[in-house]
């Protein structure tokens, strides 16, 4: 008891420079959490993905197209309940930087995606209007969409402005999931391109395969790409898990460089507190030494100066883990539109705790073992 | 009278270790702060270069790259007849039809394929980019299955060494050369002949035109030309403005990301700079009072004070830049998001980020020492001298 008071006496000594020590290790774990979260975030589309789902694409890239026929062909492979279809629109909501994904998708599209909730009513007003289309919670949120208004988008894959009508908003089954798209008519897509240029009709981006079982997922992938091998359109099936990480594969520098970056925070702050430490430690030179002289041990002066960091360290962590929500809350206000989910995990807050504790101990090293090593009479000698 | 500036420095000597691991906080931050600075004009230069002045490109009205576009035959004849094209030697216009697509390749160590631009051209197109020079093997001959690969291609991508074979699009495609392209966006391209290319992934239009003007000062007549006639639906820009555009995307994103850190990471720094000077004004305060007893003004306390923080920051400043210039032998690459293709680009270190590093760097010590030395020059001086020294 007498230990805990005399650490934190001493961790309170110095107001300001605690304070200030505190405020450092408290920017610089929530920092540390942000960008934990942000590399969780990139990664949240390939976690929200299904093991009953396949994706058969064109296997040159996903440029380009497959054929219409293919539908048939894949529906009547051993083990696949269900085919939709799915082309990447890729249009221009007023401004270029108003990013979203759009779908063109077949009416069956939406069995396959039970993690997007729709009410029945406003399924049968979609399906009724060839124009339809549903948007997101979270894209409706950011453009603020009702049902009934008319969303235009400039295609750029597809020339000229093309005009829908919300018919319905979907919600996310759960907080993971995103819902920062819009869904329309394939049929729609297809009928005003058999029109306005013919040979890029009958054309499918992607085909979205359901399995009857997870365990069958990898012999039908291969079922089907044996199906078109050697033909005019070779295809690459993979489970929809796999093709999202192809995603974020293609920019995993920029995870790789802000993994980095996440850790130099912690090295600038320990700078920071190994400096606090080493400053208290020689200030109080004089004092260890009177300790000593009065028969407390090397180990009990090492213990204080630990003691001391760790003290500083559980209040500038702790504080960092409890505000965790708010910043995130905060951030995902601002920054929502890059990242539709943003959740803080467990492993998060775990690791920010872990590296306040090795932030603590690394600080405390230097001046502990200095200080249980000088020698009394030097010590005594010691000035400020 | 000022403090002398041996005083100032002397200061920082005699705390070596507070002073080394403050600096060495500013100087993480400057690295930070520096290496985002680079990024962007590393980025910024392979794209500019990529663009020649002269060089116009055309692409479909509403797209806003090569790969969502389309030119059909008819109308690139009508614009290779324009009067604003330069003709070359041989009579022909210098311009280049060509088709761009996304192939999907493996990186070297990495089991997930990344998208590779692979562009139809012909000879044509290599007179219209200088920049682009056979560093290995030789051009591909037209009408054969031949490609040359972008040396960051041949870097990067296991299957794209001279004289390997990848296959796609029902053939096999023999790499016969290596093309060094300045640093340009082409280095991460691969090349082969127009023709072959399009009847292999069944296209009957050109994605994208490349035309060289005869006169730069004509490029709006041409554009509005461009514009006002009925047979054509395309748009023109300035191969430079081009491929500026195309990186606007991921130059903010990284601008914003890099930016956005190193102020977070600046306040940590900062309150580090912070504990150090207050620590040094409270290590010293019988001897400001003595400096002030001997004469010196306030003013030159808070002087003496804001160059130690300042000399702190630079110290950190010159460290971070040293740390970063390192990263110049480093090249980055990742998919741009605009086009969907793989890109890659060095850290550059230009006199503009040294400048703007160290000016951060000064400028966070300053702010660190602000507080302190206010702190310092309005010490009384009898108390101060009254206080025991190591308070």
């Amino acid at each position: 008891m007498f230990v805990l008071r005399l650490i934190a006496r001493n961790a309170l000594r110095h107001r300001l420079r605690t304070t200030l020590t505190v405020v450092g290790l408290l920017v610089a774990i929530i920092a540390y959490g942000l960008l934990q979260t942000v590399i969780d975030a990139w990664y949240a589309g390939a976690q929200a993905a299904s093991s009953t789902r396949l994706i058969t694409r064109n296997s040159i890239s996903l440029v380009f197209p497959l054929p219409l026929n293919y539908e048939a062909r894949i529906r009547s492979i051993e083990g696949v309940s269900m085919v939709a279809r799915s082309n990447w629109f890729g249009g221009i909501y007023q401004n270029p930087k108003n990013f979203f994904a759009q779908f063109a998708v077949s009416p069956n599209y939406l069995d396959l995606y039970p993690e997007f909730v729709l009410s029945e009513d406003q399924r049968q007003a979609w399906l009724r209007d060839r124009k339809g289309c549903l948007v997101g919670r979270q894209l409706a949120d950011v453009y603020g969409f009702k049902v009934g208004d008319v969303l235009p988008l400039r295609g750029t894959l597809f020339p000229g402005t093309w005009e829908f009508v919300v018919r319905g908003i979907f919600e996310g089954s759960d907080e993971t999931k995103i819902t920062r798209q819009m869904m329309f008519h394939w049929d729609y897509l297809n009928e005003t391109l058999r029109k306005s240029a013919q040979q890029r009709a009958d054309q499918v981006g992607i085909y979205i395969v359901g399995v009857k079982s997870p365990e069958s997922a990898p012999s039908v992938a291969r079922a089907i790409d044996a199906t078109f091998r050697n033909s005019l359109a070779e295809t690459l099936t993979e489970t929809e898990q796999s093709f999202q990480l192809g995603f974020v594969a293609m920019s995993n520098e920029i995870i790789a460089a802000i993994r980095i970056v996440s850790y130099v925070v912690i090295v600038i702050i320990l700078a920071v507190m190994a400096n606090t430490m080493a400053m208290s430690a020689r200030e109080r030179v004089a004092e260890y030494a009177t300790l000593k002289a009065l028969g407390f041990r090397p180990r009990f002066i090492a213990l204080l100066i630990f003691g001391e960091s760790a003290v500083i360290c559980a209040l500038g962590g702790g504080l960092a883990i409890a505000s965790m929500p708010y910043v995130a809350a905060a951030f995902k206000h601002f920054a929502g539109e890059y990242f539709p989910v943003f959740e803080v995990s467990f492993l998060t807050l775990g690791l920010q705790a872990a590296c306040a504790l090795v932030v603590a101990a690394a600080a405390a090293v230097v001046p502990a073992v200095r200080a249980a090593q000088t020698r009394i009479v030097q010590g005594l000698r010691a000035i400020g | 009278m000022a403090i002398p500036f041996t005083y100032v420095v002397r200061n920082l000597w005699t705390r070596r270790l507070t002073t080394a691991l403050t600096a060495g906080g500013l100087a993480l931050v400057v690295f930070v702060f520096a290496t985002v600075l680079m990024l962007d004009a590393g980025l910024k230069r392979t794209l500019v270069t990529t663009g020649e002045l002269d060089n116009v490109v055309l692409i479909r009205k509403g797209s806003e790259t090569e790969i969502q576009s389309a030119i059909a035959r008819d109308q690139a004849r009508v614009v290779e007849t324009n009067a604003a094209v330069a003709i070359g030697a041989d009579g022909s216009p210098l311009a280049s039809k060509e088709t761009v697509v996304l192939i999907s390749l493996l990186r070297r160590g990495d089991s997930r394929p990344s998208n590779v631009v692979i562009r139809g051209t012909a000879p044509a197109g290599l007179a219209l980019r200088p920049q682009v020079r056979i560093r290995e093997g030789r051009v591909f001959r037209p009408g054969t299955s031949e490609i040359i690969v972008g040396s960051s291609i041949a870097a990067r991508f296991e299957a794209a060494a001279l004289g390997s074979r990848l296959s796609f699009a029902q053939r096999e495609w023999t790499v016969v050369g290596i093309f060094d392209a300045a640093g340009s966006g082409f280095d991460s391209e691969v090349w082969g002949d127009v023709d072959q290319l399009m009847q292999s992934f069944r296209r009957t239009a050109y994605s994208s035109m490349v035309v060289r003007l005869a006169d730069s000062a004509r490029f709006d007549q041409f554009r509005s030309e461009i514009d006002a006639d009925p047979r054509l639906a395309n748009e023109a820009k300035r191969e430079q403005t081009f491929y500026s555009d195309q990186s606007k995307a991921l130059s903010t994103f990284i601008n914003v990301l890099g930016l956005t850190l190193s102020i977070i990471f600046s306040i940590g720094a900062m309150i580090g700079a912070m504990i150090t000077m207050y620590a040094s004004v409270a290590n010293r305060v019988a001897e400001i009072g003595t400096l002030r007893a001997l004469g010196f003004k306030r003013r030159a306390v808070l002087g003496a004070f804001l160059v130690e923080s300042l000399l702190l920051g630079a110290v950190g400043g010159v460290a971070g830049i040293a740390l970063a210039s390192v990263m110049q032998s480093a090249s980055f690459s990742t998919v741009n998001f605009q086009t969907f293709a793989d890109l890659s680009f060095r850290f550059l270190l230009t006199p503009a980020v040294v400048l703007e590093s160290m000016v951060f760097a000064v400028v966070m010590g300053l702010i660190g020492g602000f507080l302190p030395a206010i702190r310092a020059s309005r010490l009384n001086i009898i108390d101060a001298l009254r206080t025991n020294i190591g308070v």
